[in-house]
């Protein structure tokens, strides 16, 4: 059988190779030569785990929004330029945001609640249910993420979330952070800090944040296994998931809402 | 008669020291930019015909290992790319890897093929100011076949059928994802 047409025919290079191609076993880098040995490990994240996370609404602090910050910078957010001579109503309504602080108020009795907002990483996504063509996913760990390359942009996703989680990119992105690439018609959301976890981290941005403005709010971990300090932590205190009539058993749940 | 015969040998010579000609020119025709990573490496992550002919097939296989299923130490890795291919400048700041003469764009423009890697995934490696372990000036002096492209001086160790059955499964597999 003939090679492809499209293929080089490689007898005939391997004549100009005789000058031109000295590669092989003895002068591969013995670094390089491991890298191909180690990789390509086929089972990937496994479903015994499920990521979440519980908030504390009563230490997330009246005007912190430190972990909205620490998420921009981690995600590379900050690094969108706003387009020339767009208005600030526009910027504010259409510029990306994984996590928002959300500010309510009992109006019977006065009583403020402040808690972050972000993707809830349901186990059964509405997004991923509108999403023609497959783009939005649960990964095996629970985490519901946005495949960039084969999202089309017309963030059904965004009409289903019922938490208002997910954000358009409206225009051209210069730069980008290498974890988190970014570019114009993708729909994104919180992905929990995802490149942290593959890299064998356990905690997200904004969980340190809030952790070093001394506030412990946010607890981030393992819901599947009982001895995490979240699955604990769940398990002593009364949480609540956010619009629970919907039966998407979130993964992040509150406290003292 | 002898004369005719003279002229033969001379142009049979000069036809031969174009080609020769011809070949350093092609040994010399490697895209690796000085100043990068990769220009003190010897090899890429395999053979550069392999990976100069089935690169796009390769990251687009396991790109989707990486997003889908957290895979993060695939054999093939635009990151990686990036890392290695990426230029400093004197001041030691990376030059984006799609700017004109670049490593990527380079080729990308000669043969016509769009780019669109970097319209999302980063263009330069993380850690912009230099700071990361980037070898530059140093190593790269001592290895002037230019990175991935090995000198004329070495032996080939690849034989014909290697390569060609190397090609050859490679070629299937990409077809088959």
């Amino acid at each position: 059988m003939s090679h492809n047409s499209d293929q080089p025919d490689l007898r005939r290079r391997d004549f100009i190779g005789k000058t031109v191609l000295a590669a092989g076993a003895a002068s591969i880098a013995p670094g390089v030569m491991l890298t191909m040995a180690n990789a390509g490990s086929d089972e990937g994240v496994s479903s015994k785990v499920r990521w979440g996370m519980l908030i504390d609404t009563n230490k997330c602090a009246d005007g912190c929004s430190a972990c909205v910050a620490a998420c921009n910078q981690e995600n590379g957010i900050d690094l969108i330029e706003r387009p020339a001579g767009q208005s600030d109503a526009m910027w504010d309504a259409q510029r990306p945001q994984w996590v928002r602080k959300v500010k309510l108020k009992d109006n019977l009795t006065g009583e403020i609640t402040n808690l972050p907002m972000m993707c809830q990483h349901c186990e059964h996504p509405p997004c991923v249910d509108v999403c023609p063509t497959g783009a939005s996913f649960k990964r095996a760990d629970g985490l519901v993420l946005v495949d960039r390359h084969t999202c089309i942009g017309c963030r059904y996703c965004m009409m289903a979330c019922p938490y208002k989680a997910r954000s358009f990119i409206h225009q051209d992105v210069a730069s980008q952070r290498t974890g988190t690439p970014r570019g114009k018609g993708c729909v994104e959301s919180c992905t929990l800090c995802v490149q942290r976890l593959d890299a064998g981290d356990q905690t997200t941005a904004c969980q340190d944040a809030c952790n070093r403005e001394g506030h412990q709010a946010i607890l981030f971990g393992d819901l599947k296994n009982p001895d995490s300090e979240i699955a604990r932590a769940l398990k002593a205190y009364h949480s609540r998931q956010i619009r629970a009539d919907l039966e998407l058993n979130t993964g992040v749940r509150y406290t003292n809402i | 008669m002898g004369s005719l015969t003279g002229f033969r040998r001379f142009a049979r010579m000069a036809l031969g020291g174009a080609l020769l000609l011809l070949a350093t020119g092609v040994v010399g025709d490697s895209a690796v930019t000085e100043g990068s990573k990769a220009a003190g490496l010897e090899t890429c992550v395999a053979p550069t015909a392999e990976i100069r002919r089935n690169h796009m097939d390769y990251l687009k296989h396991d790109r989707d290992a990486t997003v889908r299923k957290g895979i993060r130490d695939t054999r093939f890795s635009l990151a990686e790319c990036v890392q290695c291919h990426a230029e400093r400048d004197s001041a030691g700041t990376y030059k984006p890897v799609n700017a004109e003469g670049q490593f990527c764009e380079s080729c990308h423009s000669y043969v016509a093929v769009n780019l669109t890697c970097f319209q999302c995934h980063s263009k330069t490696p993380e850690g912009a100011n230099g700071n990361s372990s980037a070898g530059v000036g140093g190593g790269a002096g001592e290895l002037r076949a230019l990175g991935l492209l090995p000198s004329v001086d070495r032996s080939l160790s690849l034989s014909r059928d290697e390569l060609a059955r190397l090609h050859a499964a490679t070629h299937t597999t990409s077809r088959g994802n």
